[in-house]
């Protein structure tokens, strides 16, 4: 049962909702910083709730490349075809 | 684009100038003269210090100054090298040797701060094919370990025993050979909460990680000889690593690892934060060394506790919104609004009174608080003039108003 990328990145936006205060549609392309208004701290909270959703390990160090939800995906789907 | 190296901190910097101007801004107070461990001249007016991590009160003490001053005249001003070539003398040993006395362990290394010990252990400890496991409310030194180290890093909600286990056992699932080192706090220091580590101690073991306690906030504090949460918890035996400084209960400055590991010895020839910078200024060995006495035979722990419990009570009581709860050092209350916290702090230094003003991202869940660390040198009448100034300044702003209720709930 691989799950598509489509399918990854709505879980990962139901993930992100409690985060978003605002509201702010999320697509794809949307950087956590400036479009998401969010922080690094946030983005951290946000990895760890993907880490226990997928059950994969994402490791921190790979923050400094995720800058959007659509990258955020990306990896995930990566990390789980590699188990 | 730019080429402007400083423009990305061109946001901290408009946040920063927001902030009052002059002796109400926090983050510029200098201390004209420091009178006692709890008192000093700040804004030519004496002032109660409130937010120091003096926790012994060991600043003043006359035995740990004697022993510095006959340090000083006799071996010099500093060192001028690293540990490894000409930076160890025999005090530097003795130091060491008066550490594995305290903790009762085989080995211990001294470092030049606290913070260089987290950075070089953990870099050092955890290499590219380990993994470093870390409590989300971890110390900005232990972030930084893990960025300066090779190994994978993995972050746990903070203080939850499942969720380590959780990653844990994600760890072992891809990787069943892995070197894994876990890091706690025996006090995380900003609400003074302490890390459940029977738990989380029994947990790593069934992994077969390595643990690291960081007891900085809790040296002196805790435990039957002030050993530490460990010690307090009866769980020193699981613990591989202790990590601590000398610059809180200890009085002066400089960070340590005691461990019983039978290679711990290894780190000095491969940990960089401790060989490429100059070892502990003679002074600094001297009063470390005697304060660790001091520290194992005193009931200052109890002091200070009865302090810090007599001002959380009487924050509560007075209706203030609580971080902490009396069972450390630290008394912090939560202010919804930060330009009520800067505010609030500003008052409390006009009324001669100076605590921390801890503002996100140094602080859990994004409070804002008024932080006091209490001390053994505290007097009851100090304590108590603390509490008036706080209750004084907490009505002017508005946030004491609905005691009535409170106290009618």
């Amino acid at each position: 049962m691989t799950q598509t990328i489509d399918e990854i990145f709505e879980q990962i936006c139901t993930l992100i909702a409690p985060f978003n205060k605002k509201n702010i549609p999320i697509t794809k392309d949307s950087l956590f910083s400036v479009d998401l208004e969010l922080d690094s701290l946030n983005v951290m909270d946000i990895l760890s709730e993907i880490e226990d959703e997928f059950d994969i390990t994402v490791p921190l160090n790979m923050l400094p490349d995720l800058e959007t939800v659509g990258q955020f995906a990306e990896i995930v789907k990566q990390l789980l075809s590699e188990q | 684009m730019t080429f402007d190296l400083f423009e990305k901190f061109d946001p901290i910097l408009n946040d920063y100038n927001s902030l009052p101007k002059g002796s109400a801004n926090p983050f510029t107070v200098s201390m004209e003269q420091v009178l006692s461990p709890t008192t000093a001249i700040i804004n030519g007016r004496e002032t109660i210090l409130a937010g120091t991590n003096n926790y012994m009160g060991m600043t003043f003490n006359q035995e740990c100054m004697d022993a510095a001053q006959e340090a000083l005249l006799t071996l010099g001003t500093g060192t001028t090298g690293s540990r490894m070539l000409n930076g160890t003398y025999n005090s530097h040993k003795k130091l060491e040797d008066t550490l594995k006395e305290f903790y009762n362990t085989r080995h211990a290394i001294v470092f030049s701060t606290g913070y260089q010990a987290n950075l070089g252990i953990i870099a050092t400890l955890a290499g590219p094919k380990d993994y470093v496991v870390i409590d989300a409310d971890s110390h900005a030194s232990i972030y930084d370990g893990c960025a300066m180290g090779n190994a994978t890093v993995v972050r746990f909600k903070h203080n939850d025993a499942d969720n380590l286990d959780k990653k844990l056992a994600r760890i072992r699932k891809n990787d069943p050979q892995a070197g894994i080192l876990v890091v706690l706090e025996g006090v995380y220091s900003m609400l003074g909460d302490q890390a459940p580590l029977k738990e989380l101690t029994r947990i790593s073991k069934a992994y077969n990680a390595f643990i690291l306690v960081d007891e900085a906030h809790s040296i002196g504090v805790f435990g039957e000889t002030g050993r530490g949460v460990a010690q307090e918890q009866g769980v020193e035996d699981q613990i591989d690593f202790i990590v601590g400084t000398f610059s809180k209960s200890v009085g002066t400055i400089g960070g340590y690892c005691v461990s019983n590991n039978p290679k711990f010895e290894a780190l000095r020839l491969v940990c960089r934060p401790y060989i490429f910078t100059a070892s502990l200024p003679p002074s600094v060995v001297a009063s470390a060394t005697k304060a660790l006495e001091l520290i194992a035979n005193s009931n200052l722990r109890a002091k200070l506790l009865s302090n810090s419990r007599r001002l959380n009570n009487g924050l509560s009581q007075a209706g203030f919104d609580m971080g902490t709860t009396g069972e450390s050092p630290i008394a912090a209350i939560i202010i919804a609004e930060q330009n009520t916290a800067i505010a609030f702090w500003g008052e409390m230094i006009k009324e001669g009174v100076y605590v921390n003003l801890a503002l996100p991202p140094a602080t859990p869940k994004k409070l804002n608080l008024m932080r006091c660390s209490l001390s053994a040198a505290h007097s009851l009448e100090q304590i108590d003039f603390m509490l008036e100034k706080f209750i004084l300044v907490g009505t002017k702003l508005g946030l004491l108003q609905d005691i009535p209720k409170r106290v009618l709930a």
